[in-house]
């Protein structure tokens, strides 16, 4: 999505601010973002504990050992994130290309974690159509994957595109936009995780 | 840069149809919008006409029940969301850089992505007229009558989908000016010397980039309730209609102030223009719009006193919504406080702005009244609501954009409009618009509810319907003189000069119509109002340069094909999701619709702004 406007950065461009305008777009973007997940998770903490016509709830499917395993995966990913742009931004693009490529295949890590979620739930006999708790769990969280999703797929174009050349030091902002954005879906997680998952399983704390 | 994977030939100089379809140009995108949202526009009057004729006499059969339905879901529908927002949009592509002095806006084929995505989502709506009946729950669709239960046809995924698709389009549209504002002004150009349309149209789009994904996400939770059988909505499984009412409303109350912050930003440079003074407190205009802006998200759930949600909710919201009208009171005595002992020139322009003032508070005061909940729960779903949101949104919304049209006419076109025309349109608009709404304040009080399709002789609604009816041909009549002054005046009007009004803006220091390149030196702003000071100060070396033709190259965005490209996608994509579940053809054309856009994203990002092999400057 927000591959827009690759090469406005040729030539650094003077601004108002001093900050780049490709940089304040992903920035106004993710606010946008955080309203969109603001009302999709207010839509599952509403709906909350109000189950009509039975079904499973929270405890019956949920597995925390397991999901707690894909959120570590997906925080390492951000770590590896972390680790691609600064080898960038050092010229050593051999190892931006190893941690970029992490950076993919912990996500796809998590998106597998998910997939296997999904299936072992609706083994359990919980899909979107059984409650509400079906809902909103598998549009709030399906949603998010549809976002860390397309966050892989950004990770893998910047991959092949720096094995062509296209990736340099002086055109990290290309990567500082996309780990903005992989960043952003992480912390989204984790307070999906918290809500969602702790506090559904654990609704005292 | 390495090679670029979409060899197709970048479009140089196009002209014709091709040049309108790949512009990036802002002002060219200024004017597609304008003329696009125009004719919108008037379909949504065609819609009202209706309305109206129906109601025109007791017991009426002209229109069906279940078209009846259709027409009011659709005519505030196109009048919110095909009318008087992109009109808006119109005037922010048009005078936004021109006002804070750039060759354009942030992100030029961004900005004709928004344009084409806005076609594209007007088309998907429009088009539910002739596939089988357009939505009819209201422009609110309130949950659960637009759940599958109740509502079969595919009207309400017309509307579900074309909503979407024009959220997408508001969405880039607001990102590309908050940043263009943000980071695009001339040197010396601080924030508090940024005209005040210029700061409206910043405060409308953080308010459009935080509202548009709350309804986002209520649209997608709908859309799901009718496509795969989730249960948001659906009361048997425990959903529950007031979450859709709230997030409805969260983003429906913002929405209301991105309707009016433009107008209002429009009528603050007019007044001062044809007062011939700086505007009365500039800082508190400014400081009472952020507030709008703030207190615009706390006041929702006054759209719904009559539900029940208890004392305490009522009591707070009401409080926040008196509080609102303090920042908006404070505006309307800024603009007289302007008037005040000006040299007024009475020109069309400022006839529409103080109309606007006039209407705008006749709506305001019996907005005030709406929110005191004891007296709201007499009014709720009555004709006062209707007159009330006419008065703001045509007496106000539209009101400014007609003046608008009037002022930045000559920069768009070169030429002036006809001012007896002008002149006799506005006082056609202005007394059709409140021989039309005024009668609508009585029958509200009289008990008559809104969306009602027909009454009895009995009710004693009978005359007030007949003189709003009558009053709709003074509009019709004031409508088409306008156009014919449009079209006219477009063609052989009188020549404007690059400053027509003596204005006070940076727009109006370059010629008219503006040029490809719009500034041949950028300024460097010394002050607020700094055309008009320069203009006192005599030292118009800057202006003289900016009017002559430039010297050198001038480096221009260049055309494009894949943000209208793009558009496409996302046009039978969303036709696809209409029919997902009818046939494979559904399902094909979403998947056709996403790869397209996709395509077009890749090959958008792998192309350069300014491609070093082609030649494109001026």
């Amino acid at each position: 999505m927000a591959n827009l406007n690759t090469t406005h950065s040729e030539h650094e461009e003077h601004t108002t601010t001093g900050l780049n305008n490709r940089k304040m777009l992903m920035w106004a973007f993710l606010g946008s973002d955080c309203m969109f997940f603001a009302a999709l998770i207010a839509t599952y903490v509403i709906y909350s504990g109000q189950i009509v016509g039975g079904g499973p709830v929270p405890e019956d499917v949920f597995s925390i050992p397991v999901t707690s395993v894909s959120t570590f995966v997906l925080l390492m990913s951000s770590m590896s994130m972390v680790l691609a742009y600064s080898a960038l931004v050092r010229g050593q693009i051999k190892n931006f290309q190893i941690w970029i490529l992490s950076t993919a295949f912990l996500g796809m890590t998590f998106i597998g974690f998910q997939v296997f979620e999904f299936r072992d739930f609706v083994l359990h006999g919980l899909t979107p159509k059984t409650n509400l708790f079906g809902s909103t769990f598998f549009v709030l969280t399906g949603f998010h994957g549809a976002h860390v999703t397309l966050g892989i797929i950004w990770l893998l174009s910047l991959y092949f595109f720096s094995l062509r050349g296209g990736v340099t030091p002086e055109r990290h902002l290309d990567v500082d936009l996309a780990a903005l954005y992989w960043h952003f879906v992480d912390v989204v997680w984790i307070v999906i995780f918290t809500v969602v998952y702790l506090l559904g399983v654990f609704p005292g704390i | 840069m390495v090679s670029i994977p979409f060899p197709v030939v970048r479009p140089l100089k196009p002209v014709g149809i091709w040049g309108w379809l790949t512009t990036i140009d802002h002002k060219k995108i200024g004017v597609l919008y304008g003329t696009t949202a125009f004719i919108l526009f008037l379909t949504g009057g065609v819609e009202a006409l209706l309305i109206r004729l129906q109601l025109a006499i007791p017991n009426n059969t002209l229109v069906a029940p279940e078209v009846y339905n259709q027409l009011f879901t659709m005519h505030g529908t196109t009048m919110i969301f095909l009318a008087i927002m992109p009109l808006g949009a119109a005037f922010f592509n048009f005078v936004i850089p021109l006002q804070i002095g750039a060759r354009d806006v942030a992100f030029p084929r961004l900005n004709a992505f928004s344009f084409w995505t806005f076609l594209a989502g007007a088309i998907i709506l429009k088009m539910s007229w002739v596939l089988g009946g357009a939505p009819n729950a209201g422009w609110f669709g309130y949950a659960p009558i637009t759940g599958k239960i109740f509502n079969l046809g595919h009207g309400i995924d017309f509307w579900i989908v074309g909503l979407q698709v024009l959220g997408v389009a508001s969405l880039a549209a607001a990102f590309n000016f908050i940043v263009t504002i943000v980071n695009m002004r001339a040197p010396g150009m601080t924030l508090m010397r940024m005209p005040i349309f210029t700061w409206m149209t910043l405060i409308t789009s953080i308010l459009l980039v935080l509202a548009f994904p709350v309804i986002t996400v209520a649209l997608i939770e709908l859309m799901f309730d009718r496509t795969f059988g989730t249960v948001f909505f659906v009361t048997s499984g425990g959903g529950d209609p007031l979450l859709w009412q709230h997030l409805f409303w969260v983003f429906g109350h913002p929405e209301v102030y991105i309707l009016i912050l433009p107008a209002m930003g429009i009528i603050s440079e007019i007044i001062p223009t044809f007062s011939r003074k700086p505007i009365f407190g500039y800082n508190v205009v400014v400081l009472s719009g952020v507030i709008i802006g703030f207190l615009g998200w706390m006041v929702w759930s006054h759209h719904m006193f009559t539900v029940g949600l208890g004392p305490i909710a009522n009591s707070i919201f009401a409080i926040t919504t008196m509080l609102i009208a303090i920042p908006t009171g404070v505006k309307i005595f800024n603009w007289i406080a302007t008037l005040w002992k000006g040299s007024i020139d009475l020109k069309s322009p400022m006839l529409y702005s103080i109309g606007f003032i006039v209407l705008f508070v006749i709506g305001g005061l019996s907005g005030t009244m709406h929110s005191s909940a004891a007296s709201d729960a007499q009014q709720q779903d009555t004709y006062f609501i209707v007159a009330h949101i006419h008065y703001v949104l045509f007496g106000g919304s539209l009101f400014a954009i007609f003046a608008g049209i009037h002022y930045w006419f000559p920069k768009v076109t070169g030429r002036l409009m006809n001012e007896l025309s002008g002149r006799i349109s506005f006082l056609l608009l202005f007394v059709g618009m409140n021989i039309t709404f005024f009668p609508m304040h009585f029958l509200g009080l009289d008990g008559m509810p809104r969306r009602t399709y027909t009454y009895s002789s009995e009710m004693g609604w009978d005359l007030w319907n007949l003189v709003a009816t009558l009053g709709v041909f003074f509009i019709i009549a004031a409508v088409l003189l306008f156009l014919h002054n449009v079209t006219r005046s477009w063609r052989k009007g009188e020549k404007a000069d690059s400053d027509p009004w003596d204005g006070r803006t940076l727009e109006w220091s370059i010629p008219s119509p503006v040029p490809e390149y719009n500034f041949v030196e950028i300024p460097i702003v010394k002050s607020r109002d700094d055309f008009w000071e320069k203009k006192r100060s005599g030292d118009t070396s800057e202006i003289e340069l900016n009017l002559r033709e430039p010297t050198g190259d001038i480096h221009l965005p260049q055309p494009s094909y894949w943000p209208a490209f793009a558009s496409l996608g996302m046009l039978i994509g969303g036709f696809g999701l209409v029919y997902l579940l009818d046939s494979m053809l559904g399902l094909l054309a979403a998947v056709v619709g996403g790869m397209i856009i996709m395509i077009s994203i890749y090959a958008w990002s792998f192309e350069p702004v300014n491609d070093p092999d082609v030649s494109g400057h001026h």
